[in-house]
Parts: C-alpha cells; sequence; structure tokens
C-alpha cells in the first residue's frame, strides 16, 4: 500500500516540479511579486513535507536548504537576485534527477548536490554557522517505567473549549493508562443564572497508577498544557521500599497538594476531632477538595493492601450459565428500576424520587460490571482460524500466511460465539477466491506467500473487525455479469462500485468458476450479513483488482443491554438506540405545510430528510399539532424520525422477537417499559436504507 | 456510525495517506484541496473532526481554522494541524485561531491514528 502512496508523491512532485520551473522563470522577469515567491515557497514545502512522509528523506532535507532561503525571502529578510533565480532552478532539477534516481533512472550527482546545498547555505545571513539539519521525529518508545502512582491537577482555563480540546477525552486517555480515580472540583461553578456554557469551570484530581511513567502522563496532555495549569507528582513508588499499608495523614495531603497551608493544619489539628469534618467546618476548604483528598487517601490504601494480597490467587472460575443467569437478572432489574422511576416521577414525592435515583444509578453501575463479567478477548477465536487457515491452503495448495492483530479486544461472550461462522465464511472466502496459486502469484509479482490480516479494534461502542487478503480482489465485471444473470439488476442499470460489491451477499450468489470443497455453492455471503445483521452490525466491503479485498465488520459490543430513546406515537412506545441519535427538535403544522408535501425540514439553515414513522407504520389517531424529530446519524448522514412525543432516555433490556416477528423489516426487537408494556426498538439503518430505496424509486 | 472527518492538504499524496489511514480505522473522510475548497465543504456537512496543513494556496490552515471556528457546527469540533519543524510560530498562531492540536510532518500512519483518537475521544 505504501507503494502506492510514493507513486501518487512522485507523480505529484513532477507537477509541483513542474510548476516550480515555471514560477521561477516569471520572478526572473518580476522578482517582487509576493504571490510567485509564496507559490515557490509552498512548492518546495510540500515537496518537503511529502517526500519525509513516504520515505525520500534525501530529498526533503535537500529541499529544506531552498525552503529556508525562501521563507526569509517571503518575509522580507532577503530579496530576490537572478543568482538565487538560477540556483533555485539547479535544485530544481536536482531534485528531478533525485526523483528520476528513486524511480530506478539514472543516478545522483552527488557532488552537484552538495554544491547547490552550499550555495543556499551561503546566502542566509550568518551562513557560517552550521544549521541544523531537521530534527526526525521518533516514534514513541515503550520501555517501561516502574509502576508508581501519580497525583495529578488538571486545571484548564476558561476558555479551553474554544479549541475544541474534551477534558472528558483527557480523562478516558488517562483512565486507559492504568487504574485510576477522578474527582471532579466544582469550586467555581456559579449559580446557573451567571453559567455561561461554553466556559470551563472545572478542574479535576486524579490518582492513577501506572508503569508508563511521567512523561507519557503529560504527554496526554501535549495539547492543552499551553491553556491549563497541571501538576503531577508522585505519591506512591509501588512498594521499594516496604511501606506499609496505612497512607499520609487527611492534612499532610491537603498540604502537599497545595489547598491548604501548615499553619492553618495545625490549628485545626489542635481541636481533637475528625480532620476534614473541622476543615469544612472552619471554612479553611470546601468540602469538594477534602473529599477529593480523601479519595486519594483510600485509593492508595486499597492498592497497598491489594498488593499484600496479590499472592492469595486473583481469579475463579464459573460456568458461563451463572453468569446469563446474572445478566438475566440485572435485566429484570433495570426493567424493574424504570417502573419505580416512573412511579416516583408521578408520585411527585421528592423522598421517593430520590431514592428511584440511587436505585438508578446503581443499577447502572451493576449492569455495566455484569456486563463486563461476560466480556472476553476474541482472541481465543482468532486461534482457531489460524488452523482453519493452515488447513484449507494446505488442501487447495496454496501458501497463506495469516497475521492478527488486536487479539485481546474484548467483547460479549454471545457476541463472540454468534461471530464464528460468519468469521469461517469469509475466511474460507478469502482462501478460495482471493488469494491466488503460488504460481499465478509469482506471474503478478507478487511474493508467493499470500497474507490475510484479521483486526479488531475499538471504535466508541462497537468492534471493528477487519479481514483483509493481498488477493485477486473482487471481479466487478464479473459480479455484475453474475448479478444481471440472476435477475437481480437489469442489465444496464447504472451501479456504484459499492453497490456492485453489495451484490455476493444476495442469496444464491457465486462466481466461483467452480464448486470447490471449500466455497462456490453461493450459500456463504448472504449468511455472513444475516448473521451480522442478527447481531446490530454492520458490513463493509472495499476490494482494488490485483491487490485484495479488505471486508469490515462493525459489531456492537453487547447484545444485552442499551441506551436508547423512549418515543411516543398514538398509544404505541417505540425505542431508538441512542448511539444513533443527534438530537430531538419540533415539527408544527406550520413547518409541515411550508415544505410543500416533501419530507424536510430546514434544521438552521441545512436541509435534513425526515421519515414519519407514523405513516409509516400506519398508525391511526389524530396527530398532535406539534410532532417531534429525533435526528438521527447514519453513515454520516443525518435523518429525521417523526414520532408524536419524546419520553426521554431509557435503558432498554433487549428482548428478541418470536420467530414470526422475527423478519419484520425496520424492527430489530422488542423490550418491556416500566409500565409492562411493550415497545418496539427500531432498526434506525434499515429504515434509513429501505427509505432510500423507496426515494430512488421514485426518481 | 462512523465518525466523519475532513481532511485539508493542498499535497494529494498527504490527503490519500490521510484519507487511507483513517478510513482504514474505519472513519468516513471527506478530502479538500485547500481552507477555500473545505470551508465550501463545511458548509453542507457536517463533521466530528477537521484536519489540516498550514500552508495552502486560496485560503491556508489559518484561515481555514478561523472560518471553521466562526461555523456554529465547527465551534467545537477538534482541529488538528500538521505542522513541520521549522513552523512553532505558526503552531502557536494556529493555536490562537482555536486549533486544538497538531501533528509534525513526518509523521507514521500510527501516529495520526494516536491523534484521532486522542482528541475525538
Amino acid at each position: 500500500m505504501i507503494d502506492l502512496h510514493r507513486q501518487t508523491f512522485r507523480d505529484e512532485a513532477n507537477e509541483l516540479l513542474a510548476e516550480l520551473e515555471f514560477s521561477l522563470l516569471e520572478l526572473y522577469e518580476s522578482s517582487e511579486d509576493q504571490e510567485l515567491v509564496a507559490r515557490v515557497f509552498r512548492a518546495m514545502h510540500t515537496i518537503k513535507g511529502s517526500g519525509a512522509m513516504f520515505g525520500y528523506d534525501d530529498i526533503s532535507s535537500f529541499t529544506h536548504e531552498v525552503e529556508t532561503v525562501f521563507d526569509l525571502v517571503r518575509n522580507g529578510q532577503l530579496s530576490v537576485t537572478p543568482e538565487l533565480v538560477t540556483l533555485s532552478l539547479a535544485a530544481r532539477d536536482q531534485i528531478k534527477e533525485m526523483l528520476d534516481a528513486a524511480d530506478g533512472k539514472g543516478t545522483v550527482n552527488e557532488e552537484r548536490k552538495e554544491e547547490i546545498k552550499s550555495g543556499f547555505r551561503n546566502m542566509l545571513p550568518g551562513h557560517n554557522a552550521p544549521r541544523k539539519t531537521p530534527a526526525v521525529t521518533t516514534v514513541k518508545t515503550t520501555a517501561t517505567a516502574p509502576t508508581l502512582t501519580y497525583r495529578i491537577r488538571f486545571k484548564p482555563h476558561p476558555r479551553l473549549f474554544q479549541t475544541g480540546a474534551n477534558p472528558l477525552a483527557l480523562l478516558n486517555e488517562l483512565s486507559e493508562m492504568g487504574r485510576s480515580i477522578v474527582v471532579a472540583q466544582t469550586t467555581n461553578l456559579p449559580l446557573l443564572s451567571d453559567l455561561d456554557p461554553e466556559t470551563c469551570y472545572l478542574f479535576w484530581d486524579i490518582v492513577i497508577t501506572t508503569d508508563q511513567g511521567e512523561n507519557a502522563l503529560r504527554d496526554v496532555f501535549i495539547f492543552v498544557e499551553d491553556d491549563c495549569e497541571l501538576t503531577i507528582d508522585v505519591i506512591d513508588d509501588g512498594g521499594y521500599l516496604d511501606n506499609d499499608e496505612d497512607y499520609k495523614k487527611l492534612g499532610i495531603i491537603l498540604v502537599e497538594r497545595g489547598d491548604l497551608d501548615l499553619e492553618s493544619m495545625t490549628q485545626i489539628l489542635n481541636c481533637h476531632k475528625r480532620f476534614g469534618e473541622l476543615a469544612i467546618e472552619s471554612g479553611v476548604l470546601e468540602a469538594e477538595q477534602v473529599a477529593s483528598a480523601l479519595a486519594e487517601q483510600q485509593y492508595v490504601k486499597d492498592i497497598r493492601k491489594e498488593r499484600q494480597t496479590k499472592e492469595s490467587g486473583s481469579s475463579i472460575r464459573v460456568p458461563a450459565e451463572k453468569l446469563d443467569i446474572l445478566v438475566n437478572l440485572v435485566g429484570e432489574m433495570v426493567t424493574v428500576q424504570a417502573r419505580l422511576s416512573q412511579y416516583a416521577q408521578s408520585s411527585n414525592e421528592a423522598a421517593l424520587v430520590a431514592i428511584a435515583e440511587e436505585v438508578e444509578r446503581l443499577t447502572a453501575s451493576l449492569r455495566d460490571n455484569a456486563l463486563n463479567i461476560r466480556m472476553l478477548p476474541i482472541g481465543s477465536t482468532f486461534i482457531k482460524f489460524r488452523r482453519l487457515v493452515h488447513d484449507l491452503s494446505q488442501e487447495l495448495g496454496k501458501k497463506i500466511e495469516m497475521v492478527t492483530i488486536g487479539a485481546e479486544t474484548e467483547l460479549d461472550k454471545t457476541v463472540i460465539e454468534k461471530l464464528n461462522d460468519p468469521l469461517v465464511h469469509l475466511i474460507r472466502n478469502c482462501i478460495d477466491h482471493g488469494i491466488e496459486t503460488p504460481e499465478e502469484r509469482t506471474e503478478k509479482g507478487k511474493p508467493q506467500t499470500g497474507t490475510i490480516h484479521l483486526s479488531a479494534i475499538h471504535s466508541g461502542d462497537s468492534v471493528l473487525l477487519t479481514i483483509r487478503d493481498d488477493g485477486a480482489g473482487l471481479d466487478r465485471e464479473a459480479i455484475r455479469a453474475k448479478a444481471v444473470e440472476k435477475g437481480l439488476v437489469a442489465a444496464g442499470a447504472e451501479l456504484s462500485t459499492k453497490e456492485i460489491f453489495g451484490m455476493i451477499f444476495a442469496s444464491g450468489f457465486s462466481t466461483a468458476q467452480q464448486v470447490t470443497s471449500v466455497s462456490g455453492r453461493g450459500v456463504g455471503m448472504d449468511v455472513v450479513r444475516k448473521a451480522i445483521d442478527a447481531l446490530r452490525g454492520a458490513i463493509e466491503i472495499d476490494s482494488t483488482p490485483g491487490e485484495g479485498t479488505t471486508i469490515t465488520l462493525r459489531i456492537p459490543l453487547t447484545l444485552a443491554i442499551i441506551e436508547s430513546l423512549l418515543v411516543r406515537i398514538g398509544a404505541d412506545c417505540f425505542v431508538l438506540p441512542l448511539t444513533f441519535v443527534d438530537e430531538c427538535i419540533e415539527l408544527s403544522r406550520e413547518d409541515v405545510a411550508r415544505s410543500q408535501g416533501r419530507h424536510i425540514m430546514n434544521v438552521r439553515g441545512k436541509y435534513v430528510p425526515y421519515i414519519p414513522l407514523r405513516e409509516l407504520f400506519a398508525i391511526g389517531g389524530t396527530v398532535p399539532d406539534i410532532e417531534q424529530i429525533v435526528i438521527t446519524r447514519i453513515e454520516g448522514n443525518r435523518v429525521g424520525f417523526v414520532v408524536d412525543h419524546v419520553i426521554g432516555e431509557h435503558q432498554t433490556v433487549i428482548k428478541s422477537l418470536s420467530r414470526i416477528y422475527r423478519n419484520v423489516e425496520g424492527v430489530s426487537g422488542a423490550t418491556i417499559l416500566g409500565d409492562g408494556s411493550v415497545a418496539l426498538i427500531l432498526d434506525i439503518p434499515q429504515l434509513y436504507k429501505s427509505a432510500e430505496l423507496a426515494e430512488r424509486e421514485v426518481c | 456510525m462512523a465518525k466523519v472527518i475532513l481532511t485539508a492538504d493542498d499535497s494529494a499524496s498527504v490527503r490519500q495517506m490521510v484519507s487511507f489511514t483513517l478510513k482504514q480505522h474505519g472513519y468516513d473522510v471527506i478530502e479538500a484541496a485547500d481552507g477555500k475548497d473545505a470551508l465550501s465543504k463545511l458548509e453542507s456537512r457536517k463533521v466530528d473532526m477537521i484536519i489540516t496543513d498550514l500552508n495552502m494556496p486560496n485560503l491556508d490552515g489559518i484561515g481555514l481554522i478561523k472560518g471553521a471556528r466562526a461555523l456554529p457546527d465547527c465551534r467545537f469540533i477538534p482541529i488538528i494541524m500538521l505542522t513541520t519543524e521549522s513552523q512553532d510560530t505558526k503552531k502557536q498562531e494556529g493555536k490562537a485561531a482555536g486549533a486544538t492540536g497538531w501533528i509534525v510532518k513526518p509523521f507514521q500512519p500510527e501516529q495520526l491514528i494516536a491523534v484521532t483518537r486522542k482528541v475525538l475521544g
């Protein structure tokens, strides 16, 4: 693949050189033209930057000399002279020669190269000082530092959000580096009436245990270090000095943090009461500062205690059914909790509402924990595929190597089990259709051994599974011809590459010339699609003839419980998975009248198409005066779904539909609501797709 | 739901490399040849992040950052600028204009992905 980029770079560089020659000759005529100087600089700059990106380091460092001079010209520190233009033209020829040499045409005249270089250096003011060559950024080394515990105070400036920085992302990144606690400090938060939502009022105390060293921690904040106060201190050395379980006293921690001075501490200490309470009572400290320090104290005590009990085994084996029962119970619990919340809301009793909220919080963390227990690394399945590749390639007389990445990526156990069959199908396809025989490969100038890459990475609330081979790639025309033959498309229909590739998921589709024991019967790809659909996942194919095929599966992390938005149409409730939802807006009668029958809404100057669900599901009754549109985002497009009323967020325990309803389009499952009624879970991507198809037929 | 990233660079090879790398990791990519092109594309589509070169014809990276921050949809999205080591002042200028962070050229695809993940959260 890198060869492809290098080729593009060479084409581009040649274009730039042609433009450079033209600009330089113009510059010879009109040496004052700033626009021309800027053009020359830009061309040099691009060649230098892109050259370094694709491994042409010599071209890059050579061009650097020229760029430096033109930078000065651009800033008015040097003027354009005929000598400069002549030398630049020579440099242009030199770059051309180096490019050609890299392409395997001719050789580089090293002597002249150095001559031109020093020519440019001599033009620099104070050229006797040796120029620093551009530093090559080294890829981060992963030498592990000892496991230490750090205390971090991250206090961003109020204007932090204006640079697009997201403190939450930073905190999440930190938490991925090791075990940590985060305490938010809200002392600076003003009253609601004075609050400016675009200002950052919060700051955070973090205690983290990691083996990646202080520099790695600072790296997390690299983009914001000028916009924040950041202090990082080591507070636990990982047990080098055999310290006991007890950690520092609260007062000491607060003094270390700079929240308290020593004098006030001794004063408070003389009162013989619990330190924290006293400090708050006397008004020296805010409750939150104390809470944060207490959290640190508890945290360090915990890790020290764990260190001492580590030897006594850290995991237990539990039969899988027990976990399934646990998850089911949690599911029931979530449903009951929804009932409780609903009842509490309608009762108007503050005490009950408070209890309901607490139960809600507890249930949410219980749910996360229970689901987490069922998470397994996908690596175990990867090993099976290795064997499959080995056996099949032997049988077919092909040489295939399998590379796996991200074996440690975790997925729900049930999802992994259901992924097994589709993945087997896809890998079989790679081996049978994708990778060529060693003879064919040699003919095409590829290495004899083909490679199948299998990778798994986390992306938001889903996992991306990629299967990539370096085989023959999909044959667009063969697929098209087959599709026409099967009557799937009209002979002359115009189809995008994506649509053509999509055809291979139709049932009974196979372009294999002959049926082998591995594949060719046309069962397979449609089975794959069904399996992935059942997992609420998505599948995507990309292929370049002669270079290979990439299949990407996007699989949700878990199947049991999702966050969603509860809506009402008529008397029925529906559920939309929250991952798709962007925002909700109102749709009045006037809006409908204004769009003259087209289902399009103007949202802050942008047009968003919408699907009226009442119409789609043929629900009777009167339409309310003001409906609501839930705007979702699918594959980068915004689409609205019109409902009567948006009820609110809802934790949805997914129940699968019975066999009769399983194939109903637009519905992916059902859930039980707090009042015992059933709500259908809408299959947003499917609804979007069928609306898109219907639209196309109209056109 | 793939996140959408707009990449603006006058160098086709860098654009291709950025776009290829991002797509490989499951992002949707919109390409723009310069700042002006990028701004006109931002008019019609909502993006989750912008990656821009600094030196471009018509409208440079700083101009693009300022222009994008003036659009309601782009006020708080992460904007990453691609710089070369000689442009430390540019880096400051970019931050002042509202850039979230930067990547120093030349960079490896892995670095691009690491930074993208970092700022997109």
